[in-house]
């Protein structure tokens, strides 16, 4: 007997996967909440909310804009909609978003599986670099990445509990455990996760690992590097990104997204106003993604480990000549 | 000092039928002059659709609609959506006649501080219940309305008002399949079809037809009526109420500019356009204002 092939489910560890198990468990404690989903519940994880909670699981069809309008109309009357499908699919009801949610100041969660070259190989169609920016642009929009799935767990719950209108992207290939289980997670407020002195890297969703990582080489070439995982892209911590410039006075932003409008630019928005500084950004140099698995893509596009160190390294030559002026 | 036009009392939903009909026809007649004036003021506004819906618009908020300006907050009060958002005059100027804001305070249309913006925010008037204004979007948060209040066991009913050209947003059909695949009767979605859009006639712009033949293909429920015929209005939006399992659709067979014969079945009157206190007066002359009522109009 042969089992029945699975293209799309949610496995593992990823991100995907630890926002379903959330978000099923959490239904009871949260009983406003409904699920919309445009076909693709094995994709997104909300498989596990429709077995245990079948009466607030809607069935949308392939029909994002009609989906994401609707959210809006279920929030006017008082209960809490989860919209989910894929990243890029999302981008396709922005306006619906924008109108119907944002601007009619409705409490709905637009949660985004697949995003970024995260994806793999469907290929540059169906990887979204460009929703952070979007989303981003919505005023009133919250706009999370969470790096892992355990605080993938703890950001679930926080935009359950949130008032008010948030963009949450999960994500489709395994992530690496980075957090214990004494994690915490709060809108709006990023956090250090390794001290250093020299520069400081800035990063978000999957590249927090990247970024360890690459805080890991440089740290064998004696350069001492701070890594802030910025789980809340909007608001930015602001606060948090002045203590690190004055700290460190160089930074490197990294994202499985365009460098125009993501993490990028909100850390550069932050610091142009609070504590300017040299800034170097990696991410999709304003290009397509490509058919390939995660790793050979963020190899491939300049966003592993060995890009972010090399990005690093250019940002402290600026800071050293801009010192030495 | 006798009451102004700004005056008007609320009518009595108690009262036998043709005295229903006829309070519904006078706050139509007061929707297409107020409409005008707010236009007149504002200096821009879109006349030909606000006047080819004043009588839907009237018999909804007349008679239909479970809805009282006191209690706008009733969870189970039926839930109207103007999904052409830009017939926004004529939903200001039937909502001031029933209460739910002051007449003389809706001629502030379009200016800056006003709540009444040039389309429908429900932030700023609650009563509008979504904001719209971008076509195609109303009638699915009308389908998003709809499903969440059967979840809550709510009798309230949901009623969204469509312009024609507004049937060649997809969203519009993405939102027909999903209310008919849910079997939501407690919707009822009403076409004002005055056969004109921003340009040209629709089928000069892209063809709508064979128009009922779609809807029903989608499973709903369809009457076409003279949606200036009041009496019809009524009745059809009172069967609407019976459509068990399928939502119900009413194509308003309408004339753009309605009541104003310099601008009936003109398509530059569709477009935001500036009003002079000529043509504005002629308007409201032509809707029945006395040289009184203009001059408290206009002033």
């Amino acid at each position: 007997m042969s089992t029945a092939p699975s293209l799309i489910a949610s496995t593992g560890d990823s991100l995907r996967e630890a926002f379903g198990r959330a978000l099923s468990e959490l239904a009871d404690e949260f009983a406003d909440v409904v699920v919309l989903d445009a076909d693709i519940a094995g994709g997104t994880g909300t498989h596990h909310f429709r077995a245990s909670h079948p009466d607030r699981f809607f069935q949308f069809g392939i029909a994002e804009q009609n989906m994401m309008a609707a959210a809006g109309g279920m929030a006017a009357v008082g209960l809490v909609p989860v919209v989910t499908t894929f990243a890029v699919f999302c981008l396709r009801a922005v306006e619906q978003a924008r109108l119907s949610i944002a601007y009619a100041q409705r409490n709905a969660k637009i949660v985004a599986s697949h995003p970024g070259t995260d994806v793999g190989p469907d290929g540059g169609s169906a990887q979204a670099l460009e929703d952070l920016a979007a989303f981003r642009a919505i005023p009133g929009m919250t706009v999370i990445s969470p790096a892992d799935p355990v605080e993938m767990r703890l950001a679930t719950r926080a935009i359950l509990a949130h008032q008010g209108p948030c963009y949450m992207r999960t994500g489709r290939s395994p992530a690496r455990r980075i957090f214990g289980d004494d994690h915490s997670f709060e809108i709006g407020k990023g956090q250090i996760i390794r001290d250093g002195t020299d520069v400081t890297l800035v990063a978000a969703g999957v590249e927090v690992a990247r970024a360890l990582d690459a805080a890991a080489l440089l740290g064998e070439e004696g350069i001492s590097a701070c890594v802030v995982n910025m789980a809340t892209i909007k608001p930015i911590d602001g606060k948090l990104l002045a203590r690190c410039a004055a700290q460190t006075g160089a930074f490197v932003t990294a994202e499985d997204h365009n460098i125009h409008g993501g993490l990028g630019s909100a850390v550069a928005e932050a610091l142009a106003t609070r504590h300017p500084c040299p800034i170097e950004f990696v991410g999709m140099k304003d290009e397509f993604g490509a058919s390939g698995e995660p790793e050979e893509l963020a190899a491939h596009f300049g966003l592993d480990a060995v890009a972010i160190a090399r990005a690093a390294r250019t940002v402290l030559a600026r800071k050293t000549k801009r010192r030495s002026r | 000092m006798g009451l102004n036009v700004f005056e008007t009392g609320r009518p009595d939903t108690a009262s036998p039928y043709d005295t229903l009909t006829a309070q519904v026809r006078a706050a139509a007649a007061f929707t297409r002059k107020h409409a005008m004036a707010a236009i007149y003021h504002a200096g821009s506004g879109h006349p030909g659709g606000a006047l080819s819906c004043a009588d839907i618009l009237a018999a909804l908020f007349g008679a239909e609609l479970n809805l009282w300006p006191d209690e706008p907050g009733e969870p189970d009060r039926d839930r109207f959506v103007l999904s052409k958002g830009h017939a926004a005059p004529a939903l200001y100027a039937v909502a001031s006649h029933f209460g739910f804001c002051s007449p003389r305070a809706a001629l502030s249309l379009r200016k800056l501080g006003s709540p009444f913006q040039g389309h429908p925010h429900v932030v700023d008037l609650p009563w509008v219940e979504t904001s719209t204004g971008s076509l195609g979007q109303g009638i699915s948060v009308a389908v998003g309305m709809a499903l969440g209040l059967r979840l809550k066991k709510s009798s309230a009913r949901v009623y969204t008002l469509l312009g024609d050209g507004e049937l060649q947003e997809g969203e519009v059909w993405e939102a027909a399949m999903c209310a008919a695949h849910y079997g939501l009767d407690n919707l009822c979605a009403i076409i004002d079809y005055n056969k004109l859009q921003s340009d040209a006639r629709n089928d000069a712009i892209m063809r709508l037809e064979p128009l009922a033949a779609k809807w029903r293909a989608f499973d709903w429920v369809v009457a076409e009526i003279d949606g200036h015929d009041v009496d019809a209005l009524l009745r059809t939006l009172r069967r609407a109420g019976s459509s068990q399992g399928r939502p119900s659709l009413i194509i308003a067979h309408t004339i753009k500019g309605k009541g104003v014969p310099f601008m009936e079945n003109v398509p530059t009157w569709h477009g935001s356009v500036k009003l002079t206190r000529a043509q504005a007066s002629e308007a409201l002359a032509a809707l029945g204002s006395s040289d009184t009522e203009i001059e408290e109009f206009l002033a």
